[in-house]
């Protein structure tokens, strides 16, 4: 039984082996290496490494001791019974992955493939970031563990999410804004492997979700289980019952994949996987990999990607900097092709009203990725009713986002501007809880977002 | 019968490494690309690495960025390339497609090897598919009489250095330094000593250096321990900066005075 993993006490030991992916990365056709070969050595020595540490009692006690005293482990259940008014009655506990230390789920990886640094005996980390808190994360690992630490991120999210490019330097860490491409988080990404490729003797690229060559996309998966782990005794504990369905966004699919892993044999269980579906799927301009794109290869590995027919990645658009990313984890595409796991857009105005529904009925600020998992709520709730019980990863805090989401919702900053109907709290919260509906359904709004 | 292995081979014969000019299709233009393709090879280039141009290129420094980019904007793609290659192989020299693995597999790899072989190329290199997952690819290029290059790296372990040789057709491509493409004002020893060790693993490959090789006195460096000197990044820089066909012309005879010597 996977729930092993976690004893009561919060002790850990090692998870039960997953039966994929195969010794080569490879879910199924997904996954694998595709790399130059400058980087073949680098990336078996991580898988060597990582082998020979998985298992060991005393990498166990320190990665456990790290989560509990310095990341904040295990993370609560929250039920939401307010918000669920709106998710059709149902029950919703939300995992709250949010209260972790720097504000997401981000960091049960970084602190696992720190410890592997170390063993590694490499002096420097290089990351990605999108929306800045695995960049937040892997500054943070670094200031603790003594590392030098250099984060890309694409030149439009420093900009909108400038309080995390501040709290990277902050914690010490270079931050190189990318201005090739698109300027997002696929542009940052290929400029961390440049860096890498050039500088592997002394860097480890702590790669920032379940994507990118083998063996990233194993290893990050078994650092961030840990969240189903601990959801699924939780919910047993509480309910007396495993949920209906457990719900995340998906944007590389690290939070997912860590929420899901633990239900994977339990074959009641749906996983719904919610991508960004920006101005909506059909538009063309959304970052829903799996439910608008096709099998590819990018960043080191085959699965879905959002490709024209000359196999050029095309740019993706999402409100949220965390899942605006072409690609997605090639564990996910297997999931997805064996029919485990289920995938579904949420555009931009979807989950900018979940955002406000949670902050208005619940007092938790969502980050807007973790929005996304939200709205799947609000909607899968509506389709199975009131004896629904779903489970939401609330993958992180939405500290991050008050300026893209006060542009939104048209708060601004200026005492006379009007809020709109929403901010009245006489009214009965809707679904547009926060603003004037123009603002909440408005375009204009999402592409100065 | 390899295309490439007979062209490397009759340089050898001639007492001299082969020159392999890396231009990307559709920068600044597909005509004018092909120009330049054609540019190079009447001043001495004997293999022509025609560049597919990919949205990603993760391997790949500023200068062949910025050019292919322009490329990939302008919506280039495998017919270009196709058209390309044919030039190549009227001009005199012999055309081998360079590509990173997505638009070859987005354009279906069967179909690739057989549209590539009939345009006249005589295979292609992959810097970001490695042997290990080639195997659709090498089959696809048996059937089709096609070479395949793989790269090796200076952080190659023997054991791959041996692998990855024997998955090749044609020539291994010896990358010279652990780094994206882009000029540099020396190769280094690192280069020599791959080629001394792979060498020392696969006797009969020819073997060809790039990364780095801007100019005929670093060609002539290469040319006494490599069979093949591979330019990429210097004659791309002579179409960002202006000097077109020309260009490429003038660096060209700088090259191939320099494998001579």
């Amino acid at each position: 039984m996977t729930t092993s993993a976690v004893q009561p006490s919060g002790e850990r030991v090692a998870p039960a082996r997953s039966e994929w992916p195969d010794a080569a990365g490879h879910f199924g056709i997904f996954g694998g290496r595709f790399v130059p070969e400058a980087l073949v050595a680098a990336l078996d020595e991580i898988a060597a490494a990582y082998e020979a540490m998985r298992d060991d009692p005393e990498f166990l006690a320190e990665f456990g001791r790290l989560q509990r005293e310095y990341s904040g482990r295990p993370t609560p259940l929250t039920a939401v019974p307010k918000f669920a008014e709106h998710a059709g009655g149902a029950t919703v506990l939300l995992k709250r992955e949010d209260l972790n230390h720097t504000g997401s789920h981000k960091i049960n990886n970084v602190l696992g493939q720190a410890l592997l640094v170390q063993r590694l005996g490499k002096t420097r980390v290089i990351a990605e970031t999108g929306a800045g808190q695995h960049g937040v994360a892997t500054a943070t690992a670094a200031a603790l563990l003594g590392l030098s630490c250099t984060v890309y991120m694409g030149e439009e999210d420093t900009r909108r999410q400038a309080l995390n490019v501040a709290r990277m330097r902050l914690l010490g860490a270079e931050v190189i804004p990318v201005t090739t491409g698109s300027r997002t988080l696929k542009d940052a990404i290929n400029e961390a492997f440049r860096d890498w490729v050039a500088n592997v003797e002394s860097t480890h690229y702590v790669f920032g979700t379940v994507a990118g060559p083998h063996p990233f996309p194993g290893m990050v998966r078994d650092f961030q289980r840990v969240i189903g782990d601990e959801a699924r005794a939780q919910v047993l504990e509480r309910e007396g019952r495993l949920p209906d369905a457990v719900l995340a966004c998906v944007g590389g699919g690290s939070n997912a994949i860590g929420i899901f892993t633990a239900f994977l044999p339990d074959d009641g269980v749906r996983l719904l996987g919610l991508e960004a579906g920006g101005d909506g799927v059909d538009t063309g301009r959304h970052a829903a990999t799996i439910t608008g794109g096709s099998p590819g290869v990018l960043h080191g590995a085959r699965s879905y990607l959002l490709q024209d027919d000359n196999g050029q990645t095309i740019e993706s658009h999402s409100i949220s900097a965390g899942l605006d990313y072409p690609g997605v984890g090639p564990e996910h595409s297997y999931l997805h092709d064996i029919g485990r796991a289920e995938y579904r857009a949420v555009t931009d105005a979807e989950a900018m009203e979940a955002f406000a529904l949670l902050c208005r009925t619940e007092g938790i600020i969502p980050a807007i990725e973790s929005a996304h998992a939200l709205a799947g709520a609000l909607t899968l709730g509506k389709e199975l009713g009131p004896d629904a019980l779903l489970l939401v990863n609330l993958s992180g805090r939405g500290d991050k986002d008050v300026e893209t989401a006060s542009t939104w919702f048209g708060l601004g900053d200026r005492e006379d501007v009007d809020p709109g109907p929403g901010l009245d709290t006489e009214q009965q919260p809707t679904e547009g809880a926060i603003s004037n509906d123009e603002a909440v359904a408005g375009p204009e709004a999402g592409e100065t977002a | 019968m390899s295309k490439l292995a007979e062209c490397i081979g009759k340089a050898k014969a001639e007492g001299r490494a082969a020159l392999i000019a890396y231009l990307p299709v559709g920068y600044p233009n597909v005509e004018d690309s092909i120009a330049a393709m054609v540019a190079a090879v009447e001043a001495g280039a004997d293999v022509v690495e025609v560049g597919v141009p990919y949205s990603d290129p993760g391997m790949d420094g500023p200068v062949i960025q910025q050019a292919v980019d322009v490329a990939v904007r302008a919506g280039v793609g495998m017919r270009d390339v196709l058209r390309a290659v044919e030039a190549v192989a009227a001009a005199g020299a012999v055309p081998v497609v360079m590509s990173y693995w997505n638009p070859i597999e987005r354009y279906g790899v069967e179909r690739f090897a057989t549209d590539l072989a009939a345009a006249g190329g005589a295979g292609a290199i992959t810097p970001d598919l490695i042997p290990d997952e080639a195997a659709e690819w090498i089959a696809a290029t048996e059937r089709a009489d096609l070479d395949r290059v793989f790269l090796v790296a200076p952080s190659s372990t023997d054991a791959r250095l041996r692998s990855t040789a024997e998955a090749c057709r044609g020539f291994v491509y010896a990358a010279s330094t652990m780094g994206v493409t882009g000029t540099r004002a020396t190769v280094g020893r690192a280069a020599e000593e791959l080629v001394t060790r792979t060498r020392a693993v696969a006797p009969d490959l020819a073997i060809c250096v790039g990364l780095g090789v801007s100019n005929g006195s670093q060609a002539a460096e290469l040319a006494g321990y490599a069979d093949g000197v591979i330019v990429g990044s210097a004659y791309v820089r002579e179409l960002i900066e202006g000097r077109g066909p020309d260009g490429v012309r003038a660096l060209s005879e700088d090259l191939a005075a320099g494998v001579r010597t």
